[in-house]
C-alpha cells in the first residue's frame, strides 16, 4: 500500500503494508541507517525521529501514522553537525559507542525547540525515556546545556574556532577535521565547565578533577 | 621507562607490509562512502608495519585492530601511534584491521578485544611502529638532502633539516622511505617530551556517532543481501523436533525457512518481514535436560555446590583453621549474585556473504580471530579465505567474544546463496545470551579481641566461564576467572583461604564487564565492611589500616575519601561507603553517597567519587568516560538486574522487565587520577566492581542492613 510523506525535506512514497513500523521502513526501505532499532517497544528510544517536529518513537509509530507528515531523522537534522546539539555533544565529547546516540540527539533537539533553556528537571523529563548502556548520561546532560547556550547566543558560534580552539574553555564545537585544523596536534583541553560558568545549574566536576591530576602527571 | 627500543624481524615486517598495502584498500572495512572513494583513490606507497600507510597525498592511515565497541581505542590507539611517528594529527585516518596473524592480540595470542587489554597491549607494539615509520621517513629525508639523520628530526607530518630549517613533507617522502630497509632498533620518545600521549584529547569517531554517520554492524548492506531473523529454542539446549513454514513463507517479502544449527531461520527482503515471518512459524521443540529448570533449583545447585569441601585452591595463606580457633569474634555471612544479561544496545547481529571461492563477515565482534576459523570450517573454507570486516559495535561488554551470531550469518547465506544479515531482536538477544554467572559465596572471618581480622575464608560456588570457552586453561577445577576480585584479596591478613566449587548450572555463561570482580568484588567489599562494623571500626579507616602494604590500592582509597569528603557531615538522610579493588592491571576506590527512603526502600545514589590509578595516562577525557560508564553499568547491575528462569526459561525479554539506569537515576560522577609512570592497566573495565559494595556499604550506614544478594531489593531494607 503506497504511503506519501516528507522525510528530511524530501518528498518520498513507499509501497510498504500499512502495519509497518516507520523504523524499518526508514532503515530498510528509505535506506537511512541512523536511526537504529533498540527493543521495539518504545522502551529504549533508540528509534527517535521527529513526526511535525515531535520526538516519537519509531519502532511502534505504523507507517500510516506518518502518511502526509514531516519526518526528520538523525541525517536530516542538519547537513554539516552544525546543529547546536551536534556541536555540543562533539564538544563535550559525549559519545562512546555511540549506538544510542541518533536517539539522544533527536530527544535533545526536540526538547531545546520547545524549551530553550531547560533546567535539569527538564533535561531528565525530557530524556530519561532514551536508554545509555554505556552511561553517557552526564555529558549527555553538560551537552544540552552546552547547546542551550550556544542557541541562545549564535553569533559567538560563527566565530573562527581557530582562536577559539586555543584557550580552555572557549572550545568551539568542530568536527574531527576542524579539530585538527586548529594545531599541530588537534589535542585540546576539555573545556572547563562550560555550563557552569554561565551559571546554569550543572557543575561538571569531574572535568576539573581529570585536568588537575592530569596536569600532576606530566 | 625514558626510551626502549624493540627488535624486530625484518622480513617480517616487509611481508605483512606487502599484505596490508594491497587489503587496505580492497578488503578494509571502511565506515562511509565518501571515505572509501577517498581512500581508493590515495596512493599508498609507505607501509613499514601492520599498522600505518601514508600516502603521497599526506594522508596518514592508521589501522585499528582492536574493536570500537565505546571504550575509545580508536582514539587511543591512534595517540600511541602518532606520538611517535610525528604525525598531523588532522592528516590521520583510521579503519579498522582485516583478520591477520599480525593482529593477534599480544595479551592473548588470538586477534580479539577484552579483558581491557588494549592500551596495556598495544602500548609497546604501536609506539614502536610509529618509531620505525618516523625513522624511515627521516632516513629519506636525509638521503635526499645528503646529510647525516642526525640534522633531521619530524615534527607534525614534515622532516626539518635543523640547520637549513628546509622541510619535507611525509607525503612526499612516502615513496622513498618505502624503499628503505625498516630499522630494527628504534628510539622511542622520552615520555616527558609526549605532545599526545597523557593529554586530554577528543574522541576521532565523535562526528560520525552525533550525525548517524557511524556504521554499526546492523547497518551493514549489501548488494542484494536478505534480511534474517531466528527462532531459537527458548529452553537453553533444546532444539527443533519438527517446524512448518506454510504460513511464514506466505508473508509479504519471505523468500526462505530453513533450518540451521540454533533454530529456524525466517529469510526476507527487509527485517520487519522476517520478523512477522517468524511469528508465523510452527515449531515443535525438543525442550532437552533443562526443561524443567527454574532459578530456585540453580539457587539450591550453588548453594550444595558452596557447602563441600575440597574446592580447588585458589589463595591459601597461613592457617584459616587454626586462626579461626583463635579467633575472639567469629563472623559468618553468604552473599550472592544472579545471572545477568549484557543487553547492549546494539543486539546481536552478524552479516555474511559465503561463495565458493571465499567468504566476508561483516559483524560487530569481539574476537576476530576465531570468528574466521567458525566461518572457514561452515563455509569449507580455509581461513585466509574468509575475510572479517569489523564494523563498530554498538557496546560489547563481553557478549561479543562470543561466536554465535557469526555462525547463524555463515549458515544462512550458505544456504541462502545469497549475502545475508541476521538481526536478532531485544528479547533474542536478552533470552539467549551467554549471561554473567550466577555465584553463591560463602564467608567466615574470625577477629581478634581488639577487632582486627586474623583469618578469612571464602567458598565459591558458580559455573565456569572458562572450560567452554578456553577448557585448557581450567586446572584442577580451578577457573580463574570465577575467584578472581577474591584470591587477590590485599588486606593484610594472616590467615586466608579462597577456594572454588565449579558448579553448572544448565545457564549459558559468558564474559560479563570485569568478568569475576563484577560479582567478587561486591563479595569481599561487603563481607570486609562487615568485619569492620564488627570490630567497631570506621571502614574507612579499616582498610587503611590493613592496605599498608598495598601501596597502590591505599593511594586510590585515601584519593577516593579525600575528594568525597570522608568522615565530614552529609546533608540529612545522606550516607557514605567506600569500595577498593584491583582489576586488570588497574586500581580504583569508589564513595557512594546515598540515601534510602525507609518507607518505600528506594534507594538513590546522588554522587560517586571515583580514584583511578591506571599506570601511564594515554587519554584522560577516555579515563573520566570509562569511569562514569563503569559506574552506570555496575549500578544499573546492583539496582536492578536479575535475569531468573523458569521451566528452563530466561523470564525476561525486554527493557520493561529487565531496566536500565537512565538519566534521573544517574548520580554526579567525579573521577580523579593518580598521577602514574607504571605500566598502563586496563581502563574499560575495573570501574564495574566497586559501584554495588560501595552503595551497599553506604545502605548498611544508612540502615544498618547489609545487603547480601543483588539486585538491592526493598523488602531487604525495610
Amino acid at each position: 500500500m503506497p504511503f506519501e510523506f516528507v522525510i528530511n525535506g524530501r518528498s518520498t512514497r513507499v509501497d510498504v503494508p500499512a502495519n509497518m513500523p516507520l523504523l524499518w521502513v526508514i532503515r530498510d526501505v528509505l535506506n537511512l541507517r541512523g536511526t537504529k532499532y533498540g527493543c521495539g517497544m518504545a522502551l529504549c528510544g533508540a528509534c527517535t525521529v521527529h513526526i511535525d517536529g515531535q520526538a516519537t518513537r519509531s519502532c511502534i509509530t505504523p507507517v500510516s501514522e506518518a502518511a502526509g507528515k514531516k519526518v526528520t531523522t538523525i541525517e536530516g537534522l542538519s547537513a554539516d553537525l552544525s546543529h547546536p546539539v551536534q556541536k555540543a555533544w562533539i564538544e563535550l565529547d559525549v559519545p562512546q559507542c555511540g549506538y544510542c546516540q541518533s536517539g539522544q540527539i533527536m530527544s535533545a533537539a526536540a526538547l531545546l525547540a520547545k524549551k530553550p533553556r531547560p533546567t535539569d528537571a527538564e533535561v531528565d523529563d525530557a530524556m530519561s525515556g532514551i536508554i545509555c548502556r554505556c552511561g553517557t548520561y552526564q555529558r549527555i546532560r553538560e551537552a544540552i546545556h552546552r547547546a542551550a547556550q550556544m542557541h541562545a547566543a549564535p553569533a559567538r558560534q560563527k566565530a573562527s574556532p581557530m582562536k577559539k580552539a586555543n584557550k580552555p574553555g572557549e572550545t568551539a564545537a568542530m568536527t574531527p577535521h576542524e579539530l585538527a585544523a586548529n594545531g599541530a596536534t588537534g589535542v585540546l583541553s576539555r573545556p572547563e565547565g562550560a555550563a557552569g560558568r554561565a551559571g546554569t545549574p550543572v557543575a561538571p566536576q569531574t572535568t576539573g578533577a581529570v585536568g588537575a591530576a592530569t596536569g600532576g602527571a606530566e | 621507562m625514558s626510551s626502549a627500543t624493540m627488535k624486530v624481524d625484518r622480513r617480517e615486517f616487509l611481508q605483512s607490509a606487502a599484505a596490508g598495502a594491497t587489503g587496505l584498500v580492497i578488503g578494509f572495512y571502511l565506515p562511509n562512502r565518501l571515505e572509501a572513494r577517498a581512500a581508493a583513490a590515495e596512493a599508498v606507497t609507505f607501509a613499514p608495519n601492520a599498522w600505518i600507510r601514508i600516502g603521497t597525498d599526506d594522508v596518514v592511515t592508521l589501522v585499528i585492530d582492536k574493536s570500537e565497541m565505546g571504550q575509545g581505542v580508536v582514539t587511543s590507539l591512534s595517540m600511541l601511534i602518532a606520538e611517535d611517528l610525528e604525525c598531523d594529527w588532522k592528516k590521520i585516518r583510521t579503519v579498522f584491521a582485516p583478520a591477520a596473524k599480525e593482529y593477534a592480540n599480544p595479551v592473548f595470542g588470538m586477534q580479539g578485544t577484552g579483558g581491557s587489554t588494549s592500551v596495556r597491549g598495544m602500548w609497546m607494539p604501536l609506539r614502536t611502529a610509529g618509531a620505525q615509520a618516523r625513522e624511515m621517513l627521516i632516513a629519506a629525508a636525509a638521503e635526499k638532502w645528503t646529510v647525516d639523520k642526525a640534522l633531521c628530526r619530524a615534527e607534525n607530518s614534515q622532516v626539518i633539516h635543523t640547520q637549513t630549517k628546509e622541510r619535507l613533507s611525509y607525503g612526499s617522502l612516502a615513496e622513498a622511505a618505502g624503499k628503505l630497509p625498516v630499522p630494527s632498533d628504534v628510539k622511542l620518545k622520552d615520555p616527558k617530551q609526549f605532545r599526545i600521549v597523557g593529554k586530554a584529547t577528543k574522541r576521532l569517531d565523535a562526528a560520525d556517532k552525533s550525525c548517524g554517520r557511524a556504521e554499526f554492524g546492523i547497518d551493514v548492506r549489501q548488494p542484494g543481501m536478505l534480511h534474517a531473523v531466528v527462532a531459537r529454542c527458548p529452553v537453553s539446549g533444546g532444539k527443533v523436533a519438527s517446524f512448518n513454514a506454510d504460513k511464514a513463507k506466505a508473508v509479504r517479502g519471505v523468500k526462505l525457512a530453513v533450518q540451521i544449527s540454533s533454530g529456524v531461520a525466517v529469510v526476507a527482503d527487509n527485517t520487519w518481514s522476517a520478523m512477522q515471518g517468524r511469528d508465523a512459524l510452527e515449531i515443535k521443540w525438543e525442550e532437552g535436560p533443562n526443561a524443567a529448570l527454574t532459578s530456585a533449583a540453580i539457587r539450591k545447585t550453588l548453594e550444595e555446590g558452596a557447602s563441600k569441601p575440597g574446592g580447588a585452591v585458589a589463595r591459601k595463606e597461613g592457617d584459616v583453621t587454626s586462626g579461626l580457633a583463635s579467633a575472639a569474634k567469629k563472623i559468618e555471612a553468604v552473599y550472592q549474585a544472579p545471572f545477568l544479561a549484557h543487553a547492549t544496545m546494539e543486539p546481536m547481529n552478524c552479516a555474511a556473504h559465503v561463495r565458493a571461492d571465499g567468504c566476508d563477515v561483516w559483524a560487530p565482534t569481539q574476537f576476530q580471530g576465531v570468528n574466521q576459523m567458525t566461518a572457514a570450517k561452515i563455509a569449507g573454507l580455509k581461513p585466509e579465505q574468509v575475510n572479517i570486516h569489523t564494523t563498530y559495535l554498538g557496546g560489547g561488554f563481553g557478549r561479543r567474544a562470543e561466536q554465535d551470531f557469526v555462525i547463524e550469518a555463515v549458515e544462512i547465506s550458505r544456504a541462502a546463496g545469497a549475502p545475508v544479515q541476521v538481526t536478532w531482536s531485544r528479547e533474542d538477544d536478552m533470552q539467549h545470551d551467554f549471561y554473567r554467572p550466577a555465584s553463591y559465596s560463602r564467608f567466615e572471618a574470625g577477629l581478634d579481641a581488639e577487632g582486627w581480622p586474623v583469618a578469612w575464608s571464602n567458598r565459591i560456588a558458580c559455573p565456569s566461564i572458562m572450560s567452554r570457552f578456553f577448557p585448557g586453561s581450567v586446572k584442577d577445577g580451578l577457573d580463574s576467572s570465577s575467584v578472581e576480585g577474591a584470591a587477590e584479596l590485599p588486606y593484610a591478613i594472616p590467615n586466608i583461604l579462597v577456594d572454588y566449587q565449579l558448579t553448572e548450572t544448565g545457564i549459558p555463561v559468558g564474559f560479563w564487564r570485569s568478568v569475576g570482580n563484577s560479582q567478587n568484588g561486591f563479595f569481599s567489599e561487603c563481607f570486609l565492611d562487615e568485619l569492620a562494623a564488627a570490630g567497631g571500626k570506621d571502614p574507612y579507616e579499616f582498610r587503611r589500616r590493613l592496605l599498608q602494604k598495598a601501596p597502590r590500592h591505599l593511594a586510590v582509597l585515601e584519593l577516593a575519601a579525600t575528594k568525597a569528603g570522608w568522615g565530614e557531615t552529609l546533608p540529612a538522610g545522606r550516607y557514605r561507603g567506600i569500595a577498593v579493588l584491583s582489576s586488570f592491571g588497574s586500581y580504583v576506590a569508589q564513595v557512594a553517597e546515598v540515601s534510602v527512603d525507609k518507607k518505600s526502600g528506594k534507594v538513590q545514589v546522588h554522587r560517586v567519587v571515583c580514584a583511578v590509578d591506571c599506570g601511564r595516562t594515554v587519554n584522560p577525557l577516555t579515563i573520566e568516560a570509562q569511569m562514569q560508564s563503569a559506574v552506570v553499568f555496575g549500578l544499573t547491575a546492583a539496582l536492578k538486574g536479575e535475569i531468573t528462569i523458569n521451566k528452563g526459561r530466561v523470564e525476561q525479554g525486554n527493557f520493561d522487565d529487565y531496566q536500565m539506569l537512565r538519566m534521573n537515576e544517574m548520580p554526579k560522577v567525579e573521577v580523579h587520577i593518580v598521577p602514574s609512570d607504571q605500566p598502563s592497566g586496563g581502563i574499560g573495565e575495573p570501574g564495574t566492581p566497586l559501584i554495588a559494595p560501595a552503595v551497599c556499604n553506604a545502605i548498611f550506614a544508612a540502615t544498618r542492613k547489609r545487603i547480601r544478594r543483588l539486585p538491592i531489593r526493598a523488602e531487604d531494607l525495610v
